[in-house]
């Protein structure tokens, strides 16, 4: 639909269009396009006011709170890197002493969720703690300038990872974390790309009705560090989802429960193609073409692994890029 | 009612009389005994929180860290290694300004690997931030261990109670255990005043820019400088309550007018008093024993170093390199005395080594017998070490 089509609608009715609650108010420091900032908006918006957050440090926490300012309308804390399961762990022990119902939720990053707060997120997860974990995955240590973390893609270039006459980007794989934590046997744990908002919802909704350890990886593209433009963000995340590279998948006691499918899979170079930290992967290069086919050979390892192929879209596939543009609503 | 305790199990039933809802901790010799004491107590049904059995020591300082800003009084323990993996939290406690005690069952710290007692661990994180009070006896550490919840909760710092490990950890000595009465009297249900709450949201642990940071590092300071009038308060209002002082920030014992002292902090004060009265044909001695050591009571220690001609400071601990850390603090403040005593720096009972009663008498031979030289390890037998470690 051209914008210019579009009915106009008077700013109250646009507001009362709006979520009732929002955890993260506008006015952040997030950069253009910013996947994470979209992410853990429709987080909190799911999971409500009655929330307690530990966050760990990375961008998140640096661009929501530049103190004397702060976007959060839900009590939150900043502590470490790597320590934000055993904080949010605590948070839920006091609470369960007080005899509280508040639920916490511990927000990190892939470099603080795969990588240097790993061990404190396995403690909560095996202690048991009603911790809804959600681990904002950009793919790289984006805090501090674009490193790479264990979460990187194969072949990606960071500032760590650079291409070169020895070297085509990052040379291992990325972590499967999910297996990992679904390993913990906690009760759920879903991956999630900003790309399908209303799926997002509705995992957070079904982690926040379980009294346990729950877990949540959302796909949450950063323009800066992946080099696309900020304003391509949901169709990149979409197209993570849709190569099958990034599969959305839940897992509840560890065992596989359910996958989006993908109707029309697309070659990676869809997705590859629209961000820089993959350019080198189009340039006249055996070694290139060479990445390009194991990149393949991993998406559709995924598919078949997670029976993803499927004649219908999944009904939460609300075509994310115009929902987002909608306030996160359908029009009524 | 006075009771033969080990000093862990002394300190698991001071914990629990002052009725901590969350404790994590991981075990860590000689920290140990106290936090399988309190598991017990848990399990018996004899103390109601939660025990939260964390995979590290790093976790522990984290779980309690969000566990007090959710609003719980909170306890955790730890030792030398531990207490090194746990350092960024108990930087990152101290500057939030939370409310939370820990005792520190003190031992060296590796390599090379010992178990045993000095306070190099303690050391190593004095500017953390951390209010940080050494205890002489189990008695002792018993009556701390209630005062610091006191003190933590009226100033919002954390209070770290120092314990030698092993020589007071697992020795047995007849304690009183306060009645739960006592305790609650002297410490009342708290609130701590940032709770996390989701009626009313705030932010903690923001990014502060160049902008702000040197006025929050200035309150800190200033909030530990302020807390040595709370720690006299505490200990002379438990005093009150128990009949039993702990000697505020720093207690001074023996002959006023003694021209020579020695300074201690933690239970080497025992050994030494022991000596001393074996020892009168000595002369007189001051014994002056640091309780406080974060903050660090400078006027009380000049007015105890009034009219001395030496000074010995005897510490558990060294800084490589350098010298004497305590020895370099007591130097520092002793320059605002008009005729400051001579000081002689010595370090002893490094990883365990004993420190025997004939210490006294070498002490004060060397004192009269030598000008101060250097910072030294008065125990080590150089002879033991090739020529060019000597």
């Amino acid at each position: 639909m051209n914008a210019n089509d579009q009915p106009t609608i008077p700013i109250t009715d646009l507001r009362h269009r709006q979520p009732r609650f929002q955890g993260i108010e506008s006015g952040h420091r997030a950069c253009l396009g910013c996947g994470e900032a979209l992410a853990a908006r429709l987080v909190t918006e799911a999971a409500g006011p009655d929330v307690m957050i530990a966050n760990a440090t990375g961008c998140l926490e640096i661009f929501t709170t530049p103190w004397p300012e702060s976007a959060w309308r839900l009590p939150w804390m900043h502590s470490l890197f790597e320590n934000t399961g055993a904080i949010a762990a605590g948070m839920e022990a006091a609470l369960k002493a007080q005899g509280k119902s508040t639920k916490v939720l511990a927000f990190g990053g892939d470099g603080g969720t795969f990588d240097i707060g790993f061990q404190s997120l396995s403690g909560m997860l095996e202690r048991g703690h009603n911790v809804l974990y959600v681990c904002y995955d950009n793919e790289a240590y984006m805090n501090t300038g674009i490193q790479r973390s264990s979460s990187t893609p194969h072949a990606a270039i960071t500032t760590t990872s650079p291409a070169g006459r020895e070297r085509m980007g990052k040379r291992h794989l990325k972590k499967d974390i999910l297996t990992i934590i679904a390993s913990h046997h906690i009760p759920y744990a879903a991956s999630a790309s900003v790309a399908y908002p209303c799926d997002i919802r509705q995992k957070v909704r079904r982690a926040m009705e379980i009294e346990g350890p729950t877990f949540l990886l959302i796909h949450s593209p950063c323009p800066l560090g992946w080099g696309h433009d900020g304003a391509l963000s949901i169709e990149v995340a979409r197209l993570a989802v849709k190569t099958g590279l990034f599969p959305l998948i839940e897992l509840e006691r560890g065992e596989l429960i359910g996958a989006m499918p993908l109707r029309d899979p697309r070659p990676v170079t869809e997705y590859l193609r629209l961000q820089q930290r993959f350019a080198h992967l189009f340039k006249d290069d055996p070694r290139a073409r060479q990445e390009l086919e194991h990149l393949q050979a991993l998406a559709e390892r995924n598919i078949e692994y997670y029976g993803l192929k499927g004649t219908q879209d999944d009904p939460r596939d609300s075509e994310g890029a115009d929902t987002v543009r909608r306030g996160g609503q359908r029009w009524a | 009612m006075r009771k033969a305790l080990e000093g862990s199990q002394a300190i698991a039933q001071a914990v629990a009389l002052c009725r901590p809802q969350v404790i994590a901790a991981y075990p860590i010799t000689p920290q140990t005994h106290i936090v399988e004491n309190i598991a017990k107590l848990v399990a018996d049904g004899k103390l109601h929180c939660e025990y939260v059995s964390v995979e590290s020591e790093f976790s522990a300082a984290s779980v309690v860290l969000g566990a007090a800003l959710a609003g719980s009084r909170t306890y955790t323990a730890s030792a030398s290694q531990g207490i090194l993996l746990m350092a960024e939290v108990l930087f990152n406690i101290a500057g939030s300004r939370v409310p939370i005690v820990m005792t520190c069952a003190n031992r060296a710290v590796s390599a090379p690997l010992s178990i045993w007692n000095d306070q190099q661990d303690s050391m190593a994180v004095r500017d953390a931030g951390w209010i940080q009070l050494y205890c002489a006896d189990n008695q002792e550490a018993v009556d701390t261990t209630i005062q610091a919840y006191r003190i933590a909760e009226r100033t919002e710092l954390p209070v770290m109670v120092c314990v030698d490990g092993f020589s007071l950890t697992h020795t047995l000595e007849p304690i009183d255990i306060p009645p739960q009465q006592q305790v609650d009297a002297f410490l009342p249900p708290y609130q701590f005043a940032r709770t996390l709450d989701p009626r009313k949201p705030i932010s903690m642990g923001t990014l502060v820019s160049p902008d702000h940071y040197p006025e929050a590092r200035h309150s800190h300071h200033q909030a530990l400088l302020n807390a040595a009038d709370e720690i006299v308060a505490a200990d002379a209002d438990w005093a009150a309550i128990s009949g039993r002082s702990s000697g505020g920030l720093l207690q001074v014992e023996g002959d006023p007018d003694a021209e020579i002292a020695i300074l201690t902090l933690g239970s080497v004060h025992g050994t030494l008093a022991d000596a001393r009265e074996l020892h009168p044909e000595l002369g007189p001695v001051k014994l002056i024993r640091l309780r406080s050591f974060r903050p660090f009571p400078t006027a009380a220690l000049l007015q105890a170093c009034a009219g001395l001609t030496d000074l010995v400071v005897l510490e558990r601990a060294l800084s490589p390199g350098g010298g004497g850390i305590v020895g370099v603090e007591v130097k520092a403040a002793l320059l605002g005395l008009p005729n400051p005593p001579r000081v002689h720096n010595f370090a002893v009972g490094l990883g365990g080594r004993d420190v025997p009663l004939d210490i006294y008498p070498r002490l004060l031979q060397t004192v009269r017998s030598q000008p101060p030289g250097p910072f030294a390890l008065f125990d080590v037998d150089l002879g033991r070490l090739p020529a060019e470690d000597r």
